[in-house]
């Protein structure tokens, strides 16, 4: 299990530091629009991502805004989505994705239009024409949208394989989840007579919960996360609480020593793309 | 006996499913009148598939399926719920190949009809998503022009707006068009509002009004046909364009565009600017013959 853990960490660390650069290249003017960060979030897509390879399932996946670290633990091309943030034709969305809107042939990653959840019908369709093992990513206030719900549903109907992810970080901008709904993603899910689980995403928690799993009917998984950054980085919810922090301090000097050439790799490639006129 | 639209649409439904091209969508189609008997008597394992009725996820479905390559027909059976309906068809099989250069390409069957059908299922409303970038838009009345829109759709890898009514389900004619030297006015008619235009001229001749018609059938992309501009530049009081959704859309756009092309005065007549109501008194029924001529003369006559 302490390989699983560092591979996951391995992950992780590689997209922290991404978004730290991120962050950093927004302070510096070089990014010039708005751009949804995922720091925090990235235990989720280090550990399904780590659990699908070693299971060896290349699942279709449906992302949404917050999707960097999806895009980069599924394994696509960071210079592809440095060049993508700064607006360039060799951006992984050819310049027009934008942070939001970011996809990856090579990788089976679908891009995501704008309009808040429309992700998960559009992968239920996909996944009921090809039949392919298919992941769609949701937020807590997407999975509210009343097309999420009809779709869950007729997923359920048809049983596709298809897991449903609710990156579940209690917040819609900053209202709280309690404020917006008395009711949880998995009692709903479960009324529609889907296998749902909710829990935390820690990476032991996760691998738990999907290690079995093999895709032959749909499952929802509402896992509870800390944002780190608001909304194109305008704020802080949590900077030292997240998965990451706690991975860190728990795995000790391997873990500081991937963390350490993580932060020199994405500096390097940021620097390297951002000296490119 | 000639085909009709009906039969038209059923058969080349037919032969999408059974041929294996691409599945058929929609909410109740294995109903009673299987969609004013437009689709043959299949179901889900044949690839009729009925969607539930949660509308905005049902065209979203779609939508993933198109992206798919499953080239899907969609089936919706009033235009107005295209308010629901097209969210994802607009904002997404529409732009998924400009952004990603992804294709996404669905046929989409827009069903317009009207009669005590109330304020929101009646009439075409085709202007809805006229606006957007990404989709094709065409309104086949004949058995032939229906072909073709399904032809062109699996030569494509584009989203197409079909914008159907059900009235024209029984005609077997296809439309020409009436193109004199000179005229008094050219008509440039959309949907519905184009089988008027025989009792149109009948009714013109007895006023002595000299007409051209000019059928529309793609409404996206607009090309104009150098004829078109000719018989428009040669007729006395210029033109009009008619159509069974309101004027502020493709009407409007359609006629800027022949105005703009050749200094002419192009009208536009359609729905009334108010809501439909059920009953007959309070209906808003799209112009016809009747309304059209009175339309003309009062162009005639300067008011």
């Amino acid at each position: 299990m302490k390989d699983y853990r560092i591979k996951v960490f391995k992950k992780a660390s590689f997209c922290r530091h991404f978004e730290n650069q991120v962050y950093k290249a927004a302070q510096e003017k070089h990014i010039k629009f708005p751009f949804y960060l995922s720091a925090g979030q990235e235990y989720i897509p280090a550990s399904i991502y780590t659990i699908l390879e070693e299971k060896g399932i290349d699942a279709n996946v449906f992302i949404q805004h917050r999707g960097h670290s999806h895009y980069l633990c599924k394994g696509a091309n960071p210079i592809q989505l440095i060049d993508e943030l700064l607006g360039r034709k060799t951006g992984c969305a050819n310049g027009m994705g934008g942070s939001a809107s970011i996809h990856s042939f090579e990788k089976n990653i679908f891009g995501h239009d704008g309009l808040m959840g429309s992700q998960v019908p559009i992968a239920v369709g996909h996944v009921y024409e090809t039949r392919k093992p298919t992941i769609v990513i949701m937020g807590d206030a997407s999975a509210e949208e009343d097309y999420v719900l009809g779709a869950l549903g007729w997923a359920s109907t048809k049983n596709l394989p298809i897991l449903f992810i609710v990156e579940d970080n209690n917040l819609s901008i900053l209202t709280e989840k309690k404020v917006r709904r008395n009711w949880e993603m998995v009692d709903v899910t479960k009324g529609f007579n889907m296998e749902a689980h909710n829990i935390n995403d820690n990476p032991i928690s996760i691998w738990s919960s999907l290690i079995n799993y093999d895709f032959s009917y749909p499952m929802l998984l509402n896992i509870n996360t800390t944002r780190k950054y608001w909304h194109a980085g305008a704020g802080k919810d949590d900077e030292y609480n997240t998965q990451y922090e706690m991975e860190l301090k728990a795995l000790g000097e391997i873990a500081e020593q991937i963390d350490i050439e993580n932060k020199q790799l994405v500096e390097k490639l940021w620097q390297q793309q951002l000296e490119i006129q | 006996m000639a085909a009709t639209v009906r039969d038209t649409i059923k058969e080349i439904t037919r032969k999408h499913l059974s041929e294996g091209k691409g599945k058929c969508y929609g909410q109740c189609l294995t109903a009673v009148g299987w969609v004013g008997g437009t689709l043959p008597e299949m179901y889900e394992d044949e690839g009729m598939v009925e969607l539930s009725m949660a509308d905005v996820a049902g065209g979203a479905i779609v939508t993933g399926v198109a992206l798919a390559n499953g080239r899907p027909i969609y089936v919706v059976r009033y235009q107005g719920f295209q308010w629901y309906n097209a969210a994802s068809i607009v904002n997404y099989a529409a732009k998924s190949k400009e952004i990603w250069n992804r294709p996404c390409p669905v046929f989409v069957r827009s069903i317009a009809m009207e009669g005590g059908v109330g304020p929101v299922a009646g009439s075409s409303h085709h202007s809805l998503v006229h606006r957007m970038p990404g989709i094709k838009v065409i309104s086949p009345m004949t058995p032939d022009e229906y072909q073709l829109a399904y032809d062109c759709y699996m030569n494509d890898d584009e989203p197409y707006y079909v914008s159907e009514h059900r009235k024209s389900y029984d005609n077997t004619e296809e439309l020409f068009n009436i193109i004199h030297s000179t005229a008094d006015f050219t008509i440039f008619p959309i949907s519905i509002t184009r089988l008027e235009m025989k009792k149109l001229i009948q009714l013109a001749e007895n006023e002595n009004i000299k007409l051209n018609v000019i059928h529309q059938l793609w409404l996206k992309p607009f090309k104009i046909d150098t004829n078109w501009l000719i018989a428009l530049e040669s007729s006395k009081y210029g033109g009009l364009v008619t159509d069974d959704d309101y004027v502020e859309g493709v009407a409007s756009s359609i006629a800027n565009e022949l105005s703009v092309a050749t200094g002419k005065v192009v009208h536009t007549l359609g729905l009334e600017p108010r809501t439909a109501g059920f009953h007959p008194s309070v209906d808003n029924l799209p112009p016809t013959a009747e309304k059209i001529i009175e339309k003309l003369k009062q162009i005639k006559n300067g008011f």
